[in-house]
Parts: structure tokens; sequence; C-alpha cells
């Protein structure tokens, strides 16, 4: 990469448009998967009681759904994030790129 | 070389079925009979995978074939390989094992395990993908000094290479003597003869078809007995859990979270160490250069996020199901421990690490159990040649190609030097596992993903995203987040008390897990370092800031891929 092209890219307002909003996206995606675990690990340690609730009188309790959904949302956090970037950011790539040219 | 390779291979098929005769020469009294089935199936498995080898070989002569499979994998395929490379024998057995131990306590560690995924996807595996080419060190060090950086991510990736491939080592050859009723010695040497095979003939390209297959035969296996499981109990998971309660000796509490985790320190340092060790190991961040763009990476690792999420989900079923259907039975229980008095849990033939393959023998008889045996043992070689093959390359292309020979060696001497360090790793991992046959190793897979947490992870994200960082830095930061987590684990209850045998209570360090701490030291030593260094140096570093994140936004100027 040429000094050149290198200033033309910086200089895109497409390329600071995929900047930012992968900053935006990716960090907020992130806190969420965080907080979702960081929640989960936080119920173990200082309530696992309630993680023991059973559910309307059955022996299943409240916390085999609550651990399933947290691996269910990480698949689903990550798919959100591959759907974003097929959709936008390869298309923004992609325009950055001709226009370095 | 290819009639070296056939001259080992057929050593190594003639081997296996001589090893059935090694069992009359012992005489263990708790070892299994011979597992013919088992051992025919997992000869079927090794010939496939030594022909894929040979087949491999042939391509193996640039060192972008050897590291990266020349960047010719597609993402679903980079998805499978990754997701065989992260679901170890540890993983099945060990959490099923778990599960049917403990209960609860099992779906804590697959959620901590799977977690990582997310955090690799948003942060890591493009701009992995676009500034590197063969280990994560060339990102690491990308617009730093090479030596100290490449150094330093040379010693994060052997330390923990060398620990988690211990604790497989020594995991197989219990597990093997176990399932196959071959002997320990046995067991282990071959495992590390067939892991050399794969890696030094067959660099990414053998070792990665070897990840595709047998994380399509553990899906399919797995997928099997918990459908088994389910239909047992009329699908109904009320009625598994019912039932489970029922059974096990510990009641209503199988189902919350018990005695695993004993205070919220270790608790939490324990899930992070978990989460952001995932996104360190050094074996899955190699495999992101296998693939042809940043596309594709990011692709591959939402393929693999799905394929472990619902491999996880999966023990959790069979771990329950096997409470009812195998501590139930008569057959997977040792009648001298039951009359000793141990329930039936602890009483289970093999202790808790069978549970899975007892499971697969309950539900789909000798052939399924063989099947099951044969992938456990798949399972096992192929997460070992994944580290192995990180672990050489740190060796070749970190340390004697850019430190040593400062970026000027021979691509064919660098490929040598790969191959000689494959089989002195090989050798090492048989001569330690053999050694270490009595330790317990439970720390091991913990203090490997602690350092990957607390070394790799932090220069590696700080590097990519942080302007201001410098070789420096990273060099304080890196290494001290190194010692804090190997010192953390050493000085642990776990290592301090359970292996060292000190009195219970005198560990200088209190808590199970150092993630927590040695992170946050990490991250603090790179920031201090940065921000206080004033030298010439780091005005380069952070000068080449603008440039790097260029490239790992857009690809501009990444390596592209070879083609077949």
């Amino acid at each position: 990469m040429s000094n050149q092209q290198l200033e033309r890219i910086t200089h895109n307002p497409k390329y600071r448009r995929l900047v930012r909003s992968r900053t935006l996206i990716g960090g907020i995606l992130s806190a969420i998967t965080l907080a979702i675990y960081l929640g989960f690990i936080g119920l173990i340690a200082y309530n696992p009681k309630f993680l023991g609730t059973p559910i309307d009188g059955e022996v299943t309790t409240i916390g085999i759904p609550i651990g399933i959904l947290v691996i269910v949302s990480a698949f689903l956090l990550t798919g959100v994030y591959v759907f974003i970037a097929n959709t936008t950011y390869d298309r923004l790539i992609r325009e950055i790129k001709a226009d370095a040219q | 070389m290819s009639a070296a390779l056939r001259v080992l291979a057929a050593v190594a098929v003639a081997l296996a079925p001589t090893l059935c005769f090694a069992d009359a020469l012992t005489e263990q009294t708790e070892k299994e009979p011979v597992n013919y089935l088992a051992i025919g199936m997992f000869v079927l498995f090794v010939i496939l995978t030594l022909g894929i080898t040979k087949w491999a070989s042939k391509r193996t002569t640039s060192t972008a074939q050897f590291y990266a499979a020349g960047g010719g994998i597609t993402g679903f395929q980079n998805g499978l390989a990754i997701a065989g490379d992260y679901m170890s024998a540890a993983s099945f057995l060990g959490i099923s094992g778990l599960v049917y131990k403990s209960g609860y306590d099992g779906l804590i560690y697959s959620v901590g395990f799977l977690v990582g995924w997310p955090i690799v996807t948003f942060l890591i595996a493009e701009p992995l993908r676009n500034l590197g080419r063969f280990t994560f060190a060339d990102v690491a060090s990308f617009r730093f000094q090479q030596a100290p950086i490449r150094i330093l991510a040379a010693c994060g990736t052997l330390v923990t290479v060398a620990f988690y491939l211990i604790a497989q080592m020594i995991g197989a050859g219990q597990l093997i003597k176990l399932i196959f009723g071959l002997d320990y010695a046995i067991a282990v040497a071959t495992v590390g003869v067939l892991m050399i095979l794969y890696v030094s003939f067959g660099g990414m390209v053998a070792t990665t078809w070897v990840q595709i297959i047998k994380a399509c035969l553990l899906l399919a296996g797995a997928s099997f007995m918990a459908f088994a499981v389910l239909q047992h109990f009329g699908f109904s998971t009320e009625a598994m859990f019912k039932e489970a309660v029922f059974n096990h000796p510990s009641g209503v509490k199988i189902m919350a979270p018990g005695n695993l985790i004993s205070d919220p320190i270790s608790a939490i340092s324990l899930g992070l160490g978990l989460m952001f060790g995932t996104a360190g190991l050094p074996h899955i961040l190699m495999r992101f250069f296998t693939v042809a763009d940043a596309k594709a990476a990011r692709k591959s690792v939402f393929y693999a996020t799905g394929f472990i999420g619902y491999f996880y989900i999966l023990t959790f079923i069979i771990g329950f199901g096997a409470i009812t259907l195998v501590a139930t039975d008569g057959e997977f229980l040792d009648p001298a421990l039951l009359a000793a008095g141990k329930n039936v849990i602890e009483a289970t033939k093999g202790g808790t690490n069978m549970t899975a393959i007892d499971l697969a023998k309950a539900v789909g008889g000798d052939v399924f159990f063989g099947f099951i045996s044969a992938v456990a043992f798949a399972t096992i070689l192929a997460v070992v040649s994944g580290l192995t093959l990180a672990g050489a390359s740190a060796i070749s292309h970190d340390l004697y190609a850019t430190v040593f020979k400062k970026g000027a060696a021979l691509e064919r001497d660098e490929i040598m030097v790969s191959k000689i360090a494959t089989v002195v790793l090989g050798a090492i991992a048989i001569g330690l596992g053999i050694v270490a046959e009595k330790l317990n190793v439970a720390f091991a897979v913990g203090l490997a993903f602690a350092v990957a947490a607390s070394c790799n992870f932090p220069v590696l994200v700080t590097s990519i995203f942080w302007r201001n960082m410098t070789t420096r830095g990273a060099v304080i930061g890196g290494f001290l987040g190194l010692l804090v987590a190997v010192g953390g684990v050493v000085f642990s209850p776990g290592i301090w008390v359970d292996v060292f045998g000190y009195p219970k209570g005198s560990a200088p360090f209190p808590y199970a897990n150092p993630a927590l701490f040695s992170m946050t030291i990490a991250f603090l030593g790179i920031w201090i370092g940065s921000k206080l260094d004033r030298s010439k140096r780091a005005a380069i570093d952070r000068a080449g800031f603008e440039a790097q994140f260029v490239r790992s936004q857009t690809g501009v100027g990444a390596e592209s891929a070879v083609c077949h």
C-alpha cells in the first residue's frame, strides 16, 4: 500500500463510515456478550439458589433454560455481526478499494 | 520423502493390530478386555487420514501450504475444522462426565468454553486474517520491532501448547487404556507417532482434513446419542431431569450450581479465563490464515460457533441421560466399589470420564460403542495435531525464520526446521506423557487458557486497536501477564495443595484461577509501558498504526490466497 493510496483511503468518507460503524457494532455486541456472560457468572457466584428455582412445580429449574439461552445468544450475536458485515461492510470495502485505485 | 512416509505409514498400520496382543503381556486387573471392534474402526480412521496425509505431503512444499494450506480452505470447511480443533476429548468426555457427576455444574463449563467465540468474531477474526500470514505473532508484531515481540509470542504459544498438549496426552493414554485395553505407554506413543506423521508430512493441509473428518464423526456420534436419550424419555426433557434427580445420589441438587465454584472471585476469574483464553489459543488463531480472505474468516467463526454450541448442548443431554441409563445399569458399575459403600456415580467403572463411552454402549450396543471409542481416539489425535502444528510454527516461523534468520530464511529450510520441531515436540510430549502418568493434570487445561488469556490475547487485541502501543509496552505487559498467570496457577490450591501436597489452606494464591488478575496486570503493563515509552522505536511503532489499521479494516495489501 503506497502512502498516496493510504491517504486516499483514510480521507474517503466511506472508510470513515466503515470504521465508525464497525467499531460501534463490534463494541456494542462485545459489551452485550460480556454482560450476558458476566450476568450468568454473577448469578452462579452470588445467587445460585435462584438458578435452582423449579419452573411451575416441575423438576426442571430456571437455570437450565437460562444456561441454554446464554449458549444460543452467543451464536445469535455472532450471526447478527456476520449478517451486518456481509450486507454492509463487504460492499463498503469493495467501494473503498475501487476508489483507492 | 513419500517413500519414507509410506514406510512409516505401513509401520503405523501394521503396529495397530499387534498392539492388541500387548494386552496379554501385561497383568493389570483394572484394564478392560481388548476391544477389537473399536480398534478396527480406529485403524480405518488411521488408514484414511494417513492416505490424506500422503496426498497432502505432495502439496506441502511451500511455507504457505505447510502453515496455512495455501489459504484454500472454504469458510464452511474451516468452521468445521475450528470446531474439530476446539471440541477436544476433554470437552466431550470431561463435560459429559462432569454433568453425570454433578449435573448443572457441567453447563457452567460449556457456557464458558463457548462465549469466547463471539469475541473472536467481533474483534479478532477479520483483522487477524487481513494482517497476518501464518501465526498470530505476524499480527502482534506487525508494526513493532520484530525480535522481542516474536520471542514473547513464541513463549506464549509454547507455554499454552505445552500444557494443553500434556493434558491431552495423559488423558489419551488413560482413556485408550480403558477403552481399547492397550498399555498406557503404547497408547501415548501411538498418539504421538501418528501426530508427528500428520503434521510433519501433511502440514496444515492434512491437519485441517483430520480436523474436519473428526468433527463430522464426533458431531454425528454425539447427535445420535442425544437423540437416543431423548427418545428414551419420549422427547421430554422434564422426564429426563425427573428420572435423573430420582436416580442420582445428590438428588435435586444436580439441578442447580453446586460445589464446583467455591467463591465469587474464582468464578469470575475462571469465567474471564475461559472467555478470553479462547481468543488467544494459538492453534485456533492459526486456523484463520487457512481461508482466502476476511469474509471467509468471519463466516468460519460463525459456523464454528454454531457447531460448538450445538455440541455442548448435546454433551449436557448425554450427561443427564447417562445418570438414568448408565448409573442404574449393573453392567457399568463396579461391584467391589458398591460393596465398599460408594454410590452409583462413584462406582461407575473407569470413573466419570467414561460416561459418554458407557452411554454409547447403553443406547447403541457394541458396534456403536466401538464407533464412539474410535471417535474419542480420533478426537484426541486431531487436537494434539493442531497443537503441535501451532507449536512447531512458533519455533520455525517466529523464532527461526524471523528472529534467528531475520526474515531471510530459505523456504525449504524453514519447512525443514518446522518438521524437526514437530518431531522434537512430539517426542517431548510422548516422554512427558509417560513420565507424568500418575499426575493429576486437571490444572493443565486451565493454565493453558489462563496464559492464552493473559499473554497472547492482550498483546494481540491491543496491537490491533490501540495506536499508542509500543514494542516496550507489549513486551512488559505480555511477559508480566505470562508470569503472573503461570505463578497464579502454580501457587493456587489446585497445584500447591493437590499436586505438591502442602497442607490445605496454605496456598499463597487463594483463588482457583488467576485470569482476572493476570489479564488486568497484562493490560496495565502494556498501557503504562507504552505511555512511558519515549524511545526512538516508540515513535516508529506509533507512526505505523495508521497503515496497519487501514489494512486490518479493509484488507488492502493483505496476503492473498495461493491457488491450489
